[in-house]
């Protein structure tokens, strides 16, 4: 295995079109080094994005969204006190990935990439309608969907040499918010049995736009748009909680582990999407 | 294989070592630098062991590539006393006998250095998602939690 930490997109992309075997980028390494030390992937070459300006930072945009660079650790974006009011529901994600040592190295992207259905950050990405900015073999850029990027357990839509660059979350409305939870048997330090992800927009005291994504309850993380239907025109009155729960149960396709069962998750889906919704209508109330 | 040749700086002292580029952060310091203070528990980052601090973040020194250290500002357990003198939760956790077997303990001597140095009054709870990450099989936690905090206060007076 050969180690290069290259100073510009362009050069990574070009070192990459130019490598021969396997290659694996590396941001903060949370995922990829326990892959390479267990010999699941055996890449020939490791790049790595961090030496790469702006891949550890976050830069708002003249549109009022934020640029995310694709290696910026949880650390950072909990420390930015504009971020945490845009996009609570993301912040709360990731800082709810693994310890102060991951946090000090995980990244957004890293967590996308890594195309676990129970990874925390990406049902709050897919309910932002977060965008993803790609550097291809040629060194072409193209913004793709977190939905266009998420395709199975440990796999996405990506082809092999393409570089994640950053996650672009779009300008917040002025009465929106976001929320996430997820439901681990412990305080801290799991992985999640259910993750749900609420973002929304208020006209007055009335949802005008919604979106939900669940996480762990099917083979890639979710977006629930029946779920969402559920909320618009509603002030989340009972009857709108209720439809919302069995949305989210009915989007359910969970398998039994040692963390849950099917039952169990789709019986929590339905409790976390509840708590969720509330969460974020309190927060976009009080952003006013 | 190619060995890579690499400049840092540990503990304040400018440092270079050749590694395998697979080698890990943790593998050069305890392999190539004998400095065998951060321990190999999980390997996986689950266990906190091998806590380093890099950059003034804490991190596992097992999910990180020696490759990477390149230019950095690594801090190992190994630098928190100055000369004789031990750091203030050194001491504190003599004091509190807050370790049993030992192996845990540079890990989170290293990570209870990093939340001091981002908050000198932290609450129990704040100490106990901080040590979350650094797993003890033998006290409990409570003496460590007990050391933190008083460490804490100990150095508010200094």
């Amino acid at each position: 295995m050969e180690y290069v930490a290259p100073n510009s997109l362009d050069k990574a992309a070009e070192i990459a079109a130019n490598a021969r075997g396997s290659v694996r980028y590396l941001a903060g390494g949370t995922d990829v080094l326990v892959q390479l030390r267990s010999g699941l992937h055996q890449p020939s070459l490791v790049i790595d994005l961090k030496r790469i300006p702006g891949m550890l930072d976050v830069v708002r945009t003249a549109d009022g969204g934020w640029k995310i660079g694709a290696a910026t650790p949880a650390t950072t974006l909990n420390a930015i006190k504009e971020l945490r009011q845009s996009w609570p529901g993301i912040v709360e994600a990731a800082e709810l990935i693994g310890s102060t040592q991951i946090q000090g190295r995980a990244s957004l992207a890293g967590n996308l990439c890594n195309g676990s259905p129970a990874a925390d950050t990406v049902p709050a990405m897919l309910a932002a309608g977060a965008t993803v900015t790609i550097v291809g073999a040629n060194a072409e850029r193209k913004t793709l969907s977190i939905d266009d990027i998420v395709k199975a357990p440990g796999q996405t839509h990506l082809k092999p040499r393409d570089i994640v660059a950053s996650i672009n979350l779009p300008a917040r409305s002025q009465k929106g918010a976001d929320a996430y939870l997820r439901f681990i048997p412990r305080t801290e330090m799991d992985i999640a049995v259910v993750g749900c992800a609420v973002n929304m927009s208020l006209d007055g005291e009335t949802v005008s736009e919604a979106s939900v994504a669940l996480g762990a309850v099917a083979p890639t993380v979710v977006l629930v748009p029946e779920a969402a239907e559920c909320l618009l025109g509603t002030r989340l009155e009972d009857e709108a909680m209720e439809n919302l729960s069995m949305s989210c149960r009915a989007a359910c396709n969970p398998i039994d582990d040692k963390r849950g069962t099917v039952e169990f998750r789709i019986s929590i889906a339905g409790v976390l999407a509840q708590r969720a919704a509330r969460t974020a209508y309190q927060r976009a109330r009080e952003r006013q | 294989m190619k060995m890579m040749h690499v400049t840092t700086s540990i503990n304040g002292d400018p440092t270079e070592f050749l590694c395998d580029p697979r080698e890990t952060m943790l593998d050069v310091l305890r392999d190539r630098l004998n400095l065998t203070g951060a321990k190999e528990g999980c390997g996986t980052g689950d266990c906190g062991a091998c806590s380093i601090i890099l950059g003034g973040e804490v991190i596992c020194a097992c999910l990180m590539l020696a490759a990477e250290a390149e230019g950095q500002d690594i801090e190992t357990v190994e630098g928190m006393a100055n000369d004789e003198n031990l750091h203030p939760l050194q001491k504190k956790f003599l004091e509190h006998a807050a370790l049993q077997c030992g192996i845990c303990t540079p890990g989170i001597l290293v990570a209870a250095k990093a939340l001091l140095e981002k908050t000198n009054n932290p609450t129990e709870t704040e100490v106990r998602y901080w040590l979350a990450g650094n797993l003890c099989r033998c006290t409990g936690y409570d003496k460590i939690v007990r050391a933190v905090m008083d460490a804490a206060e100990e150095m508010r007076s200094l």
